[in-house]
């Protein structure tokens, strides 16, 4: 258990989560469906290219992975710096 | 049975649920009038915010949207989703922990000015008027179709039914409804997809049906589908946009705005913990995504459907002829939401890309007929039929076609695809009350969004903050009534800006609200002062990016310019310019703030303690 009273600790472990993840929230969508498309062309799926997929449901699947690994990460912090709720 | 009378039994039982409901689950104090006394399951909220984010349009019009455009349309689908992971990230959890009841309440005490506060509620006031309007003529173009009432008729009762359990059982009413409206929409879209997808592809799970073989070809889906469409003179459908720029700030300001939007943030003020508030985002995704992922598949396949049945003996030989024309196109025909028009008069439907030819031929028509500019449609009509003998090498042409000759509405292939795809009546049945319940269930949030804003923050903060919590509780009630009123009057009279949903709601929640609530959060340097302008900046920015191409408050003739990509800045469509409005808002409410005094020290410690999940429990009773 780290030192209970740490508040800028336990933001700053927020901020980098946050950071991380949102890289790959924007990668996955700014990039591998939209700007990067062109570079995952020669990748084929189901009669169209990688980036087609990632524009009509991977970057969705990458949300909801996102979403839960942040939720499970954060509980973990709360409890960790003890700023979790009872 | 007639198909009336199974629509009937269908829309009925799922109305007769909800009022049940609604009775059940009654408010007896202002928590749990807006947030349902914040006692929700995360999954259980998860699900009522999916079917209340899944409006008529994610319903009814999406997958027509993609149907269209193909690959282009994939904005709107990580638009409406990718803004989840912001607000389970930038935003709901913080907003839980602050624990009061709307978005105006954070922002006014956060930036301790009634003014920013104010200029909230005028944000949430556009962008859930102009978001509720389109649901109640949703409604009433379901109520109309499959219930064989006039339009008006239709929306009244739409009126009727939201009214009844919205005023009785605020939010934990409209909750719980939101949960049986879910199951009810997710059922009516799902069960046509699987059968259609099984009968193109064998796969029952249309999602992975997309992307498989076409049985009857037996090439890939998405290959079968390009051909056709490039065969008939179309883009291909998973063909690249050019302009790149344009698609990531659509994407990203459909995104923002649904982080910024109020009756979604709302949503999670209803669950006990900071942790539930994480969870739920998660849950209302994946709840969402089922419908997502299914989406594209009815797109494609209704398209390559579409096609097939005009084209019964492939794209390259004579269409069909109009006489022999299934049913369920001379039932949409009575609505108006299928056009005919024989062109060459050969008795046979021509639907390819004509260039603009067939609109142009109909535009001189209607010029000759009513004495408009005939030269200036003449002259359209010439321009159009150069580039329409030579497309395709002049096939067109020399097939004797004179442009396209049926004209489908979009929003007409999810309602229409059980009988396209001749499914049994009860599914068209179903049809009908997941359609209303999409429409139903996002009009209620969205009601509950206006009417606490204007009970809560105005009446509340702002006239008289000495009423009582039962006093709190009655006004409530009345403007939620009075917003079901003027909604629906605005539904049946819709005004210019009604047809501006994306634009409007999404680049003012994106631009103005998105901003603000994340700066609070995030910066404890921004001041009142700072919030304030960079609100205003935002705000102001989307608005008159809007009304240069739209028209000046949507008033037909005063747009500066025309609403096309030439014209625009750098290529941004006023769709896309919210997250432009957002970038601009940072940057006006930074500059401000550090050119001012600090905020308080009290206001400090708020947004300390905003970030801390401790403690969360006891605020939501102030």
């Amino acid at each position: 258990m780290k030192a209970h009273n740490d508040p800028s600790g336990y933001w700053r472990a927020n901020i980098r989560l946050i950071t991380g993840s949102l890289i790959i929230w924007a990668l996955c969508s700014y990039g591998f469906a939209i700007l990067l498309r062109p570079l995952l062309a020669g990748i084929k799926i189901g009669g169209t290219d990688l980036g087609f997929w990632f524009a009509q449901q991977g970057s969705i699947v990458v949300f909801i992975i996102l979403i839960f690994f942040y939720a499970w990460r954060m509980n973990k912090l709360d409890k960790q710096y003890g700023v979790d709720e009872e | 049975m007639s198909q009336f009378a199974i629509n009937i039994i269908f829309v009925g039982l799922s109305f007769a649920l909800y009022f049940g409901i609604a009775i059940w689950a009654r408010a007896g104090s202002t928590s749990e009038f807006y947030v349902a006394g914040g006692g929700v399951h995360p999954v259980v909220n998860g699900m009522a915010t999916a079917a209340d984010w899944m409006s008529a349009a994610s319903f009814i019009s999406m997958a027509g949207l993609i149907a269209a455009s193909g690959y282009g349309a994939s904005t709107y689908l990580m638009g409406w989703t990718g803004g989840y992971v912001l607000l389970a990230m930038l935003l709901a959890p913080y907003l839980r922990k602050f624990g009061k009841f709307t978005v105006p309440d954070f922002i006014g005490d956060r930036f301790y000015s009634k003014t920013a506060a104010m200029i909230a509620v005028v944000c949430l006031i556009i962008a859930s008027t102009t978001y509720v309007i389109g649901q109640m003529t949703g409604a009433g173009v379901a109520f109309s179709r499959f219930l064989e009432v006039e339009n008006t008729t239709g929306l009244l009762i739409a009126a009727v039914v939201v009214f009844f359990y919205a005023v009785l059982g605020g939010m934990k009413g409209i909750t719980y409804t939101q949960v049986a409206q879910y199951v009810v929409l997710m059922v009516a879209y799902t069960i046509p997809a699987v059968f259609i997808s099984l009968e193109l592809t064998g796969n029952p799970i249309p999602g992975l049906g997309l992307f498989s073989n076409h049985i009857e070809s037996g090439v890939p889906i998405l290959t079968k589908l390009n051909q056709v469409v490039t065969d008939l003179g179309f883009a291909s459908y998973t063909a690249d946009v050019p302009n790149k720029l344009n698609m990531v700030l659509f994407t990203l300001s459909l995104m923002i705005g649904t982080a910024g939007l109020p009756h979604v943030i709302i949503r999670f003020f209803t669950v006990p913990k900071v942790a539930d508030a994480r969870w739920t985002a998660g849950w209302t995704l994946v709840f969402i995504s089922l419908l997502y992922f299914t989406a594209p598949a009815v797109g494609a396949m209704a398209r390559l459907n579409l096609i097939d049945t005009v084209y019964p003996q492939g794209v390259a030989e004579a269409p069909l002829e109009y006489d022999q024309r299934p049913d369920w196109m001379a039932t949409w025909e009575d609505t108006g939401l299928i056009k005919y028009n024989d062109l060459n008069n050969d008795g046979r439907i021509q639907l390819y890309n004509d260039s603009g030819l067939g609109a142009a031929q109909v535009a001189l028509n209607t010029a000759e007929a009513d004495g408009g500019d005939v030269a200036a449609a003449t002259a359209a009509v010439e321009t159009a039929r150069i580039a329409h003998d030579a497309e395709m090498d002049g096939r067109f042409a020399n097939a004797g076609w004179a442009g396209n000759e049926l004209d489908v509405n979009n929003d007409i292939l999810v309602l229409a695809n059980p009988e396209i795809a001749n499914l049994p009546s009860w599914v068209i049945g179903l049809i009908a009350a997941g359609g209303l319940a999409a429409a139903l269930s996002t009009a209620a949030g969205l009601l509950l969004a206006i009417s606490s804003a204007i009970s809560h923050d105005l009446i509340k903060r702002n006239l008289n903050p000495n009423i009582t919590d039962k006093q709190e509780l009655k006004y409530a009630r009345i403007t939620m009534g009075v917003a079901i009123v003027v909604a629906t009057y605005l539904g049946i009279n819709p005004p210019g800006f009604a047809a501006q949903v994306v634009a409007l709601a999404f680049g003012i929640a994106g631009a103005s609200l998105f901003p603000a609530l994340m700066m609070g959060i995030f910066s404890k340097r921004i001041n009142n002062l700072g919030a304030i302008a960079g609100m205003l900046t935002g705000l102001i920015t989307i608005l008159v990016y809007i009304f240069v191409f739209k028209g000046w408050f949507f008033i037909s003739g005063t747009a500066n310019f025309p609403d096309t990509e030439e014209y625009w800045l750098f290529g941004i469509s006023p769709l896309s310019f919210g997250a432009v409005g957002a970038l601009l808002n940072f940057i006006v409410a930074f500059a401000v703030s550090y050119a001012t005094a600090p905020p308080p020290a009290h206001i400090q410690e708020l947004v300390e303690s905003v970030r801390s999940p401790r403690g969360a429990g006891g605020a939501i009773d102030h």
